[in-house]
């Protein structure tokens, strides 16, 4: 196909350009550029007129209109006047059509390269800022938390049962299967020192006290954080890109009471309560090796534990998952609450509520150990 | 281009959510350079009606024809290839949110056809400048009103020159002059550039002003009464519903 769009140009008066196009206008096929046009005006002695003839146009598309636009743009710049009239007639409306809004100036982003200082002093503000923010939605949280001791927090019972099965009973076989091989990986790793020493009946110690004291309730944290905290995120977040949360505070429904409250009690409840599980599978996740790799008695392995894990152990790792728990069910509220109003914005909350769960678990976990160590427990 | 050629014929199309029976008996034909009205109540099933013809939905009975080609009956790949061919308005804009309008409106471009970088650009300032938004390039979706987002998914929808284009609810939520600028911008296509439009929509001064053809959808019998010029549908109607609808309410 000679898909080939033409130009010559003549000059018929002194101060008049009269373009003729011809051929085959179509975009994807050879088109001549604006430039040829634009360079002649700029050459040429006083041109003040601009005519097309396009009588030998066969077909013409987008390609022709983008010409057209460009040769209109420098003409208005150099005040040139430009008589449509010699063009087709859908064409000449169609360009009338795109320049009857005039382009917006004043709209265009600025995009000129920010000096590293001018960065840094951005991004401590947005620190303090955002630290400012976390701050204000814990607040909010404890003022929803009071009206709920006071009885007065308005949700819905039958919302808080749903997640309390989507955090609890739905969470067990990830958990499990995350715990049980946790506990199998420390046994292993404890065996091998330990058999040095014909000690390897402390693998139960071992593996019984770091499930109980922490690693139950870290690991659960982190599944959590990843399982839980970024659906909350994302769940509050799209609601919010829908506009269902100012819908709710235009109803004189406090979002925080409604959507945030029976999420963080929910996770405040079953962590614990999981914590418990994955105490017990991670405990038998040792058990499997020390009794198949180590040839330690299933009673013996049973009593060794029960002897070495204490109750504090245990009421520490409880605690650490309700705090745990709270953490993340805060950090997927807050970054869904705070979410922007694009799909990509819910991708980013999603993101960015796992990373402060995760950093907040490890963060409290350092906290925790101090401050046992500091009470002697 | 004959002004009386079959693009897409509709027949016997029945649209159903699993045992939800939404509309029956469908029976129309859009022609070559019309400008096609979808209209009826709110649940008539207008918008599902545009997800079957432009191939998101599978119908529950019936069949759809581009031309000669059963688009239902054929293979992903035709159906991929008929779709190509054509741009799709979605309600609210639909706009890629992760990009600009600019880079919104280049990836047809960019995916289907060879042009260069400096090309596409032009194309793209083209069609903002055809939905009246020259110099919104670099706006993310997020930071325009959504009239101007409808606008921008419109400069989308044209973006390849589609031999079709498909509107669900183009003028709602539009200021007047922007909506009128919008039929204006319907027209001008259809003469321009003998582009086949199908639009859904209940806006009575769109629907006199650009259709010359439409199918009604009454939602209490579900099924279509009325096919034809809107405007001799209004004068001749006996349909106490039709009319209804076409005088919002006041003659029955």
């Amino acid at each position: 196909m000679a898909a080939r769009g033409e130009i010559t140009m003549e000059q018929t008066a002194a101060d008049t350009l009269k373009v003729v196009l011809s051929g085959h206008w179509k975009l994807g096929g050879e088109l001549p550029g604006a430039d040829k046009v634009l360079q002649m005006l700029e050459r040429g002695p006083g041109v003040r007129h601009v005519v097309f003839d396009t009588r030998e146009l066969t077909h013409w598309d987008t390609g022709l209109l983008t010409f057209l636009l460009n040769v209109q743009a420098f003409c208005t710049q150099q005040q040139i006047r430009l008589n449509r009239d010699g063009l087709p007639p859908g064409a000449r409306r169609l360009l009338e059509l795109a320049s009857a809004v005039p382009e917006k100036k004043d709209a265009r982003h600025t995009e000129g390269r920010v000096s590293f200082l001018t960065y840094l002093g951005n991004q401590t503000v947005d620190f303090f800022r955002s630290a400012g923010e976390m701050l204000e939605f814990l607040g909010d949280t404890v003022i929803a938390a009071l009206q709920l001791i006071r009885g007065k927090a308005q949700y819905r019972r039958s919302d808080l049962g749903l997640i309390i099965q989507a955090v609890g009973v739905q969470a067990l076989p990830i958990v499990s299967l995350i715990c049980f091989l946790v506990g199998l990986i420390l046994a292993f790793i404890g065996a091998i020192q330990l058999k040095l020493f014909g000690a390897q009946i402390y693998v139960a110690d071992l593996v019984g006290i770091a499930m109980v004291r922490l690693m139950a309730a870290i690991m659960t944290g982190i599944v959590m954080a990843g399982r839980t905290g970024g659906a909350f995120a994302a769940q509050l977040g799209t609601m919010q890109v829908n506009q269902e949360i100012d819908a709710l505070r235009t109803s004189g429904i406090s979002p925080m009471e409604f959507l945030v409250l029976p999420r963080m009690l929910a996770l405040a409840l079953m962590m614990p309560l999981l914590c418990l599980y994955a105490n017990v599978m991670g405990i038998l996740g040792g058990m499997v090796v020390g009794v198949w790799m180590l040839d330690i008695g299933f009673i013996q392995y049973y009593n060794e534990t029960v002897a070495a894990v204490g109750l504090w152990n245990l009421g520490i790792g409880l605690f650490s998952g309700l705090v745990f728990g709270v953490i993340v069910a805060l950090a997927g509220c807050m970054r869904g609450m705070q979410c922007g109003r694009s799909a990509s914005a819910v991708g980013d909350a999603a993101t960015s509520a796992v990373v402060t769960a995760i950093v907040g678990i490890i963060v409290s976990t350092a906290v925790i150990t101090i401050l046992c160590n500091f009470l002697g427990i | 281009m004959t002004e009386k050629e079959a693009h897409i014929t509709i027949r016997d199309l029945t649209m159903a959510y699993g045992d939800f029976i939404l509309m029956r008996d469908l029976t129309f034909t859009i022609n070559q350079g019309d400008i096609f009205i979808v209209m009826g109540g709110s649940g008539c099933g207008k918008s599902t009606l545009m997800t079957i013809l432009i191939g998101l939905k599978a119908p529950a009975k019936g069949k759809v024809f581009y031309g000669e080609v059963d688009f239902w009956g054929a293979d992903q790949e035709t159906r991929d290839r008929i779709i190509r061919r054509a741009g799709v308005m979605y309600q609210s804009g639909a706009l890629w949110s992760s990009m600009t309008l600019a880079e919104n409106i280049a990836l047809p471009l960019e995916t289907y056809t060879n042009l260069s970088p400096g090309q596409i650009r032009e194309v793209v300032k083209l069609k903002l400048a055809l939905v009246g938004m020259a110099g919104f390039e670099e706006f993310y979706p997020s930071e325009i009103s959504g009239g101007m987002q409808k606008r921008a998914g419109i400069a989308r929808a044209m973006a390849l020159d589609p031999e079709i284009l498909f509107f669900d609810e183009p003028s709602a939520g539009l200021d007047p002059v922007s909506a009128r600028r919008l039929d204006d911008l319907i027209l001008e296509l259809r003469e321009s550039l003998g582009t086949t439009m199908v639009v859904v929509t209940h806006e009575l001064a769109s629907i006199f002003a650009i259709g010359n053809n439409s199918v009604f959808l009454d939602v209490s019998i579900r099924t279509m009464t009325a096919t034809g010029n809107p405007n001799q549908l209004l004068a001749e109607t006996r349909d106490p519903n039709l009319l209804q609808f076409l005088t919002r309410g006041e003659k029955r």
